[in-house]
């Protein structure tokens, strides 16, 4: 719902951008810099904090910041109009290479810039070619967050769920058991707008995944669904065992979700590190989080980790503007306070308001305040293989709406004909689409 | 008098005419010109021909869309003008409360269609659950969602016009007929009816485009599901330029056919019942 009120809430957010552009011509009485910063945020959920460090910033170098933040969805659509302005963003954001192919032309080379050689390691560079392009800022992971207490008031412990079949007894069992327990499994894998991406392209990476991994690439033009079914035995698994009659399941939003998992109406709930904030009120020693478990290759699987966030600069800003820019992006990654923002939880921020909570790819990261992010780093300890984030080479926006739908129809009505459009919209839909993208 | 307007004419003209050239005659040029061209944001296009063209028509979910908007403006069409008619004709009868009335069926008018659609989203998710159904999971519902959510919205908007009209028919033209013999029928068909063609004009004028234009209550409400067979021209206009790369153009070119037919049927039905009017 939160999403769409959103939508809703573009033209205000177009009205601010205006006003915002207004503003940072105006503010330049600057001490010794020339340049200014415009960054355009993808997040909706830390855009206090980015204002706050901006406001910091340009009171420590007199360098003036503009922070816009679109509204959730509706970054290509602000982007696009944003850039054509004359006061266009420095800097921005593309979510991978899918991302990186409309704005290409619009990337700084930040090979030689100082932010670049903060990076612990060139993987969370985005490449155009010999060009460093963008650098992703912030890695993220996601997986099945579940509650301790409820898991244990059914009877089982994390050891219980090593695997898919196991995760699918255990939460088959709950449901048998739902009118006495008084919970469902999973919380409702809500096909709306603002939820529908936890399954159309969260959980749609699994079987890229294992099928990249198996044919050894890291992109394709055409799909071939190697996995599929797994997919499906696992949406199957949420959809069947969760707080809601499948056929409902289109109408239910993202914040139905949360308010099922912190209300303690079921076990499960697939998200990610950057939901914390959602769920923190069921208190830390009440999340943990499992891996999505796919049925491959589940005794070395790992939660599901990358970034989808890459800075761009912007290379058509003037000179000063780039440098501006540059040095704002390597001030957060390396000044003390910016830091802390970036990284810490609660208090974190300089007005005491919580901190951003990110985990960052750079050599002066703090440790995170974020449960999630904690339970996360565990795996990796544990000598578990995190997977990776491919669902940034899905080929374009239709082919995720296109695969959400057909997973829809096939909730409410769960026949091999319907799940076969499922996977026409995986398999020839991504071929189609990375046509019509070319 | 006349004076001061040669002289003062600017004042009333030009912020208006600025207004219009920014807001409405630059857009539309650059539009026009934009659809023959790749772009990523509209200052960096790159001239292609018409291949925006060729590919926006090849679409066959356009097609689709554009025979579901032809539909679904017909309908609304005949539902909203009908309904909104006889409303208006109630309400100008005597009787007590015929203010309240038209204010209440006035005020749905007041609410923007985005929020109108989420809450008709909440009234048929309610309606339709109990009964296993979604109005996303069946084109055929989400038509008839939208109609329903459409008339409520307009019907009190369309009914405005028509008490206007009604009001100004003269009392005598309706007393002779009645001194002549007409029966209620006869002097709605013969007298009212004919008499009331210029709004009539103007309220089938709007609302058939409005129902080729519609785009807030059906992103709201239904957002093109299932699989887009509920997605409006408008809309899918809109996801063409933002749901691929390298789309944009065809989102624009498919945005020019898209006035051309607006504009098209516009006048057809503007000559069609304006031939119908006649002089008071």
């Amino acid at each position: 719902m939160l999403k769409k009120f959103m939508k809703a809430g573009l033209a205000a957010t177009m009205a601010l951008s205006l006003a915002a552009c207004g503003s940072s011509g105006s503010g330049g009485g600057s001490k010794d810099a020339s340049g200014k910063v415009y960054y355009l945020n993808f997040k909706p959920e830390a855009d206090a904090q980015w204002q706050e460090l901006a406001e910091l910033y340009t009171e420590e170098t007199g360098v003036p910041v503009t922070v816009l933040t679109a509204a959730s969805g509706e970054y290509e659509t602000t982007l696009k109009s944003e850039m054509a302005k004359s006061e266009a963003p420095t800097l921005f954001q593309v979510n991978g290479p899918v991302g990186l192919a409309s704005w290409k032309d619009y990337c700084y080379d930040l090979s030689d810039s100082d932010i670049a050689k903060q990076l612990v390691s060139e993987d969370f560079a985005l490449m155009d070619g010999d060009s460093m392009a963008g650098i992703g800022y912030v890695i993220e992971t996601y997986g099945i967050i579940y509650n301790k207490a409820l898991l244990k008031e059914a009877g089982y412990t994390e050891d219980d769920i090593k695997s898919f079949e196991d995760l699918k007894k255990v939460a088959e069992d709950i449901t048998a058991r739902k009118d006495e327990l008084g919970f469902s499994a999973f919380t409702s894998a809500g096909m709306d707008g603002s939820s529908d991406w936890r399954f159309k392209t969260h959980l749609a990476n699994l079987p890229i995944y294992y099928e990249y991994k198996e044919d050894g690439i890291d992109n394709t033009d055409a799909i071939k669904g190697t996995y599929l079914d797994n997919y499906r035995a696992l949406w199957d698994l949420y959809i069947n065992n969760s707080t809601t009659d499948p056929s409902q399941l289109s109408t239910k939003t993202g914040d139905d979700a949360v308010s099922e998992f912190v209300t303690e109406q079921a076990v499960f709930y697939q998200n990610g590190t950057w939901a914390y904030g959602d769920v923190m009120e069921l208190g830390d020693e009440n999340l943990g989080m499992i891996p999505i478990y796919f049925g491959v290759d589940d005794e070395n699987e790992g939660l599901v980790t990358g970034t989808e966030n890459y800075w761009c600069v912007n290379k058509n800003a003037s000179k000063e503007d780039i440098q501006a820019t540059l040095d704002f992006m390597n001030w957060c990654v390396t000044d003390e306070d910016a830091l802390k923002a970036m990284c810490g939880g609660e208090g974190a921020m300089p007005s005491g308001e919580t901190g951003m909570g990110f985990v960052i790819p750079f050599k002066k990261c703090l440790e995170s305040e974020n449960a999630l992010v904690n339970i996360a780093n565990q795996y990796v300890e544990d000598g578990k293989d995190p997977i990776t984030w491919n669902f940034t080479t899905m080929p374009s926006e239709e082919w995720k709406n296109g695969v959400g739908s057909a997973l829809t129809t096939y909730a409410a009505d769960q026949s091999d004909k319907n799940w076969d459009a499922v996977q026409k919209a995986f398999v020839d839909g991504w071929a189609t689409e990375a046509q019509a993208a070319k | 008098m006349e004076k001061n307007i040669k002289k003062y004419w600017p004042i009333f003209t030009v912020p208006t005419m600025a207004a219009f050239m920014i807001g409405f005659v630059i857009p539309f040029i650059m539009g026009i010109y934009l659809s023959f061209c790749k772009f990523t944001t509209v200052k960096d296009a790159k001239f292609v021909g018409i291949s925006n063209y060729i590919r926006a028509l090849q679409d066959t979910i356009f097609r689709h869309s554009f025979w579901f908007t032809a539909a679904f403006a017909i309908v609304t069409l005949v539902l909203i003008n009908v309904i909104a008619f006889a409303l208006a004709l109630a309400l100008t009868k005597e009787f007590r409360g015929t203010n309240i009335f038209r204010t209440i069926f006035f005020m749905p008018n007041l609410i923007g269609g985005i929020v109108l659609g989420y809450i008709w989203q909440l009234i048929f998710s309610g309606i339709l659950g109990p009964m296993n159904m979604a109005l996303n999971l069946d084109e055929r519902l989400g038509f008839w969602g939208l109609v329903i959510l459409v008339c409520w919205q307009q019907i009190g908007y369309m009914m405005i016009i028509y008490i206007a009209g009604l009001q100004s028919i003269p009392g005598d033209v309706l007393e002779a007929a009645e001194i002549d013999g007409a029966n209620s029928v006869k002097k709605l068909f013969e007298v009212t009816i004919p008499m009331m063609m210029p709004s009539i004009t103007i309220c089938t004028f709007l609302s058939i485009t409005n129902g080729f234009k519609l785009f807030d209550q059906n992103l709201a409400l239904t957002a093109g599901e299932p699989a887009k067979m509920s997605e409006m021209m408008a809309l899918n206009i809109y996801n063409t330029f933002y749901g691929r790369t390298g789309w944009e153009g065809v989102g624009q070119a498919k945005a020019v056919l898209f006035f051309i037919l607006v504009v098209a049927i516009g006048l057809i039905q503007l000559r069609a019942t304006r031939s119908k009017e006649v002089q008071q």
